[in-house]
């Protein structure tokens, strides 16, 4: 940075500006990681191990998905609903399943169906109340949450499809998991849609700009709500995937997923304020944070000095990422 | 102001009394849910109903207040619960370790104020001097200090001395002890409130920009924002180890996010800048009295958190939709 502006032109150098892409800085932080956990327990980062470590990043990454839409969307856009939607999702899947394969499609149907209907319930509040979405989805948490205790109590958990579960845990194609290749497909669509699509566009319209998106003609309030709907969606894609992860499911499952998934976004480069930023990122992000946690869990401390270390280790890795400005006068 | 050079729209004297009184849609939805509470429940509006209503959720009252400092200036704290956890455990491993006397429950309630402040300290200097973003950054302090609290005390049920909970829960002068704590939490906040801090703090989550160009220190304020904070929350910690007798290292988690919901409710804006700590103390009451509530018009256990939480999501929104209507 001193550097760059000795130089009257005050173009940074390339090779910097190249360094400092938030992608690249959490592609490095993963590779840093993996050597230091390859160093720690020897086979940390065989491939067996990886792999297990990216069905674990898929899950928060596809979460992170409609988080990322979400916070993109500007506006202090967020949505603390998704833990509570991945925990219904978990708990609508397993019972329409019920441990038969005929039921997946009812299933993934069902569970997609319900996310939307909260993420519509959320951009309404949103948009046509103009509620605060920190306010709205954190209301509608606790509604989640209610809810939960009401169907857990009127049946039983569910069982997830063997197919499901083959699916999730099991080489599906070139000795990957679906879940992987579920994930990079989503991370695919995303960034065509964000790059390529009339929607796209719209989204980090209003996200950076949103009098000026309104001016040109965007409709704000129906992008919005798509943008909380598709949230909704992608936490209930990821409550049936964590179905099938873990056979069946239990109380609170998705509570984990709710600020891990904000975090795997601004590791990813995407700033809380919206407007900048993609998907690309956030996939990077996911996998970083859960090689953090793994690494934790591999090295003999206890529960107490883990949480310690990670809490550190995370304000640490944000000091990497778009801090705020200075203030000038 | 502006709205009066308008000929249709001359405020109201309803209008202009919730312009300078934001808690009065949080004061009378309170209102409203008391007399509810006394319909289904007569003894409830009782005093020893009161004063039981009051000694459970004091704690909470407390977290709100903290959490509207940090509102003041915009900032939102997520650490907030696991300060109070980690203030529970420590006054009680430091009054069991001291033998429980009198003079322990004194020197663990200097620790714990000490502690919060501390823990409100660090927060302030993460997210203020090294500007990170609140929401993020405070979510991985508070790992941090509930990894700090469960190696205090990694498992909960070490019970607080009795005479840390007696008075609590106790009387004075045939008053409980819960009001002549009440009666000096709102003096400190009546002297709080009238300090350059509160100004100051309401200023920055303005305007952070207007703020610095005139002169503010807006880094220190915000530090001194999150610092009073973590001394509130130090207090919610006091308050809960009073109610519950024993020490937990997760006892205050989940109390971070209702802290918000009451400042919310108690009409503050979470962008900053405008808000009472009136309100949120309101805020946190309306919390308890919909729990109550739904407690008392006979809802089946399986429905109760299913009720409180749309309850509350609805008075959330009408809370803000009458706040800007009011302010419109």
């Amino acid at each position: 940075m001193t550097a760059a502006t000795q130089t009257p032109a005050a173009a940074p150098s390339p090779v910097l500006t190249f360094l400092k892409q938030p992608l690249v800085v959490a592609l490095t932080l993963i590779a840093a990681l993996l050597l230091l956990g390859e160093a720690l327990s020897p086979g940390f980062a065989s491939g067996q191990q990886i792999l297990r470590l990216l069905i674990v990043a898929a899950l928060l990454g596809i979460v992170a998905a409609g988080q990322n839409l979400v916070i993109l969307g500007g506006r202090e856009g967020i949505d603390l609903s998704v833990g509570g939607v991945v925990s219904l999702s978990a708990i609508i899947g397993g019972n329409l399943m019920n441990g038969a394969d005929s039921g997946i499609l009812p299933a993934i149907l069902g569970c997609i169906a319900a996310g939307a209907v909260i993420g519509l319930f959320n951009g309404l509040g949103v948009t046509l109340l103009r509620i605060p979405p920190l306010v709205m989805t954190l209301g509608m948490l606790g509604v989640l949450q209610g809810l939960l205790v009401v169907i857990r109590n009127g049946i039983p958990s569910g069982r997830a499809a063997p197919g499901l579960s083959q699916f999730v845990t099991q080489p599906f194609l070139f000795g990957l998991p679906g879940i992987i290749w579920l994930w990079v497909a989503i991370g695919l669509l995303m960034a065509f849609m964000l790059g390529r699509t009339v929607f796209g566009h719209r989204i980090y319209a209003i996200g950076s700009n949103e009098q000026a998106a309104f001016m040109a003609g965007v409709p704000v309030k129906r992008t919005r709500i798509a943008l909380f709907m598709l949230s909704g969606a992608f936490a209930a894609v990821a409550g049936m995937c964590l179905i099938g992860y873990s056979g069946s499911s239990f109380a609170n499952v998705g509570e984990q997923y709710m600020l891990p998934s904000i975090i795997a976004v601004v590791f990813g480069g995407t700033p809380l304020s919206g407007g900048k930023g993609g998907y690309t990122g956030t996939m990077a992000g996911a996998v970083l944070l859960v090689v953090l946690q793994s690494i934790l869990t591999t090295v003999h401390i206890d529960e107490s000095g883990r949480q310690m270390v990670f809490g550190a280790t995370l304000l640490i890795l944000m000091l990497f990422y778009g801090r705020g400005r200075a203030m000038r006068a | 102001m502006t709205a009066a050079s308008l000929p249709s729209s001359k405020p109201g004297g309803l209008k202009r009394l919730v312009e300078r009184h934001p808690f009065l849609p949080a004061l009378v939805i309170a209102i409203v849910l008391l007399a509810l509470n006394g319909l289904y429940q007569p003894r409830s509006v009782s005093f020893a109903g009161i004063t039981g209503l009051t000694k459970t959720y004091l704690a909470l009252m407390m977290l709100a207040i903290a959490q509207t400092y940090v509102v003041y200036a915009g900032d939102i704290d997520l650490s907030a619960g696991a300060i109070v956890s980690l203030v529970n455990v420590v006054i009680v491993v430091t009054m069991e370790k001291l033998g429980g006397s009198g003079f322990s429950v004194v020197a663990a309630l200097g620790i714990g104020l000490f502690v919060g402040l501390a823990c409100g300290i660090i927060n302030g200097i993460v997210v203020a001097a090294l500007r990170l973003q609140a929401i993020v950054a405070t979510f991985a302090t508070s790992i941090f200090f509930t990894g700090l609290a469960l190696y205090v005390m990694p498992v909960a049920g070490t019970p607080a001395p009795a005479a840390f909970w007696r008075t609590y829960g106790g009387r004075f002068f045939e008053i409980p002890f819960v009001y002549f704590a009440v009666a000096l939490l709102a003096i400190v906040l009546y002297v709080l409130a009238r300090t350059r801090l509160a100004t100051q703090l309401l200023a920055v989550g303005d305007d952070a920009q207007a703020a610095y160009q005139s002169g503010l220190p807006v880094t220190k304020t915000r530090v001194q924002g999150y610092a009073l904070c973590g001394l509130f929350a130090a207090l919610a910690a006091f308050c809960i180890t009073g109610d519950t007798a024993s020490g937990d290292p997760l006892v205050g988690g989940k109390m971070t996010l209702f802290s918000v919901a009451a400042v919310v409710l108690g009409g503050s804006a979470l962008s900053g800048g405008f808000g009472t700590v009136v309100g949120s103390i309101i805020g946190a009451l309306i919390i308890g009295l919909i729990n109550s509530l739904v407690f008392f018009v006979g809802t089946p256990s399986e429905w109760q958190n299913l009720v409180q939480g749309l309850a509350i999501l609805v008075a959330l929104m009408a809370g803000i939709l009458v706040g800007r209507r009011a302010r419109a």
